[in-house]
């Protein structure tokens, strides 16, 4: 086809392909250099690229390239790297106590920021964004605690976790009292009366003192005589104003009845030392509000 | 060159030419993507891979049926900021029953393949039903009608077989098994448990995931899917800086 009617063009005095469609024909320039340079470049580079990089399939396995080059090793040295950029910080984070890193102001304001990340990552999902908490799910800004407050206590429910599958994990399990059929009806109900009473609200008397001998039964192994609650058992304190479910008296006999048990997993697994101190080391400073 | 005169065959049929680039075009899959299925090197050698449980691969059904994948990844790639936030780089062995896989490149909410274990069933109770109950500036779409919904056991046994067909190896006694196994896996107190755990492994967990121990609810296959995923490998065996494992 090309050939036969070649023509130069009068305007541009350019050939034409001579193809010719409906009296339309095509010139024939010739590719921009540049353009030229550029493809047989890229040509050139792809089979550098070939022979230096990982690339080809073959029949048991793949050609490795003259560079060696490996993203899971980039990406293991790269963590190395980023140790090693933390440097002195995170290797004192390792060998020194939990009060002694918050007495270091230094080493405090690191592991503050450290805990602050991986908080907003992992933690405020559930204890919601700065640990404000929700309901079932603890306010961790606060002074109450179920499990105990101190730097330990914390570091501790962190590593294990609270009813989560970890061996060595926080434990404990208030009985369904209604939803087992332990306690009837008109006893959860009257018990509800006497917890809204342990808290110092207004509540029924005649209630309260029906309800008074079961509590002593049923209730006080683990949130006390006083019902002051029992951090080894992580019972709450029924008689301060912080609740985890709910202050109204549906939430409490809906406890009651049903004996729920929060779950928080053990994040032994998932971090390494340094970051569950950090964590201890950053929620320990925002409590207490 | 005459070869080159026959271009204009091709540019004058353009059912010709859609052939010719079908052609040219799958010479780059041939090449790139069909050896992967057969190269030993592709699937690293690790512990722990298991076929899903019949509740587990129900779940997995149900994530794609609701397009879960549209926002969620399943593949930690190795870079420095995505193993610091999710954990281990994903590895081909994890996905090797998957099929289709769940790899995915769009991330409106976060990557999923480790999320096994990181909250609990009651978060994701909580977290599927509504999400703005728990995350108060989520943009996830609230699934609460799988609290409500019945797991469908009809057709499990056939889907298990259908995956059979694409190399998953169940085997018979776990395809006959099957309804048993999923009741077995959302119920703690089940006397099938013993036998679940004999066919999927020790680590297989029995729990009453959606909080309704009256029923089993797509709920209930969707949280046992979700709590899986990413757990399978043991990485305390796993040999990351093994030549043989490197990629
Ligand atoms: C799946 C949801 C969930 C996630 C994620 C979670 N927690 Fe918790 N956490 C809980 C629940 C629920 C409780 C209360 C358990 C109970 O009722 O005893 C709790 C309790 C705690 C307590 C004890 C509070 C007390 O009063 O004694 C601490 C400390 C804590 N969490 C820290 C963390 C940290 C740090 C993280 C992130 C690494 C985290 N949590 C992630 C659910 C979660
Ligand atoms: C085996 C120990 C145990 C016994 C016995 C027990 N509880 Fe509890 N109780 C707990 C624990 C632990 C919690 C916290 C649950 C959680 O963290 O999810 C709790 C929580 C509560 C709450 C909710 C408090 C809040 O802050 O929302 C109420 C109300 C309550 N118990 C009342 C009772 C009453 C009434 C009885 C007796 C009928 C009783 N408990 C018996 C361990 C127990
Ligand atoms: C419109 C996009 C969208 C869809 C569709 C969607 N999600 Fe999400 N998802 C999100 C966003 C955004 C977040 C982060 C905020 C949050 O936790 O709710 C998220 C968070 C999550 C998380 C918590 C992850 C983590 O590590 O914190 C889980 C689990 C999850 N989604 C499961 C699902 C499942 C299962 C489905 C399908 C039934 C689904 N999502 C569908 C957007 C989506």
């Amino acid at each position: 086809m090309t050939g036969e009617n070649r023509e130069t063009d009068a305007v541009t005095g350019v050939e034409t392909t001579g193809h010719e469609w409906d009296g339309i024909r095509e010139l024939d320039n010739p590719l921009p250099r540049w353009w030229l340079w550029v493809f047989w470049a890229c040509v050139l580079f792809s089979i550098g690229y070939w022979v230096a990089m990982p690339a080809w399939p073959g029949v048991s396995g793949y050609t490795k390239g003259l560079l060696g080059q490996s993203d899971r090793r980039e990406v293991a040295a790269s963590l190395v790297d980023l140790r090693a950029l933390r440097g002195a910080e995170s290797g004192r984070l390792t060998s020194a106590s939990l009060e002694q890193i918050e007495q270091d102001p230094e080493l405090q304001t690191y592991a503050l920021a450290l805990g602050q990340s991986v908080f907003g990552d992992n933690c405020a999902t559930c204890h919601g964004a700065g640990g404000a908490g929700a309901k079932g799910y603890a306010n961790l800004r606060d002074d109450v605690w179920l499990w105990g407050g101190s730097l330990e206590d914390i570091r501790h429910t962190i590593e294990f976790g609270i009813r989560s599958e970890d061996p060595q994990t926080r434990m404990s399990a208030m009985p369904a009292f209604g939803r087992d059929g332990l306690l009837q009806p008109a006893q959860v109900a009257d018990l509800t009366e006497y917890v809204v009473g342990l808290s110092g609200r207004p509540a029924s008397k005649a209630a309260v003192a029906r309800a008074a001998p079961v509590f002593a039964e049923q209730c006080v192994s683990c949130h006390g005589p006083a019902g002051k609650g029992d951090q080894a058992v992580g019972a709450p304190d029924l008689t301060d104003g912080d609740w985890l479910y709910g202050s109204d008296r549906a939430s409490i006999s809906a406890q009651i009845h049903n004996g729920r048990g929060g779950v928080m997993p053990a994040w032994g697994r998932r971090f390494d030392p340094q970051t569950i101190k950090a964590l201890a080391v950053y929620i320990h400073a925002n409590s207490g509000q | 060159m005459s070869i080159w005169k026959h271009h204009g065959k091709f540019e004058r049929h353009s059912l010709a030419l859609v052939i010719g680039i079908l052609l040219v075009v799958s010479v780059g899959g041939l090449v790139e993507i069909a050896p992967l299925f057969w190269l030993e090197s592709t699937i690293e050698k690790v512990k722990g891979v298991r076929p899903y449980t019949p509740l587990e691969q129900t779940g997995r059904d149900i994530y794609v049926r609701e397009g879960c994948y549209v926002c969620h990844s399943q593949m930690i790639r190795p870079l420095r900021d995505e193993v610091e936030r999710y954990g281990p780089y994903s590895l081909a062995a994890e996905s090797m029953y998957d099929h289709p896989f769940q790899w995915g490149s769009k991330r409106t909410g976060p990557d999923l393949a480790r999320v096994g274990g990181k909250y609990s069933d009651s978060w994701h109770r909580d977290h599927l039903i509504d999400p703005r109950s728990v995350v108060p500036e989520s943009v996830m779409p609230p699934y609460a009608f799988m609290a409500d919904k019945d797991l469908s056991l009809r057709d499990v046994q056939d889907r298990m077989r259908a995956l059979t067909a694409v190399g998953v190896p169940y085997t018979q006694d776990q395809i006959d098994s099957a309804r048993a196994d999923m009741e077995a896996q959302a119920d703690p107190f089940s006397a099938d448990g013993p036998a679940l755990r004999k066919r999927y492994g020790e680590k297989v967990v029995s729990r009453d995931f959606d909080g309704d121990p009256e029923r089993l609810t797509e709920l209930d296959a969707l949280i046992a899917y979700l709590q899986m995923l990413g757990t399978l490998v043991d990485f305390s065996t796993y040999q990351a800086a093994a030549p043989a494992n490197e990629r």
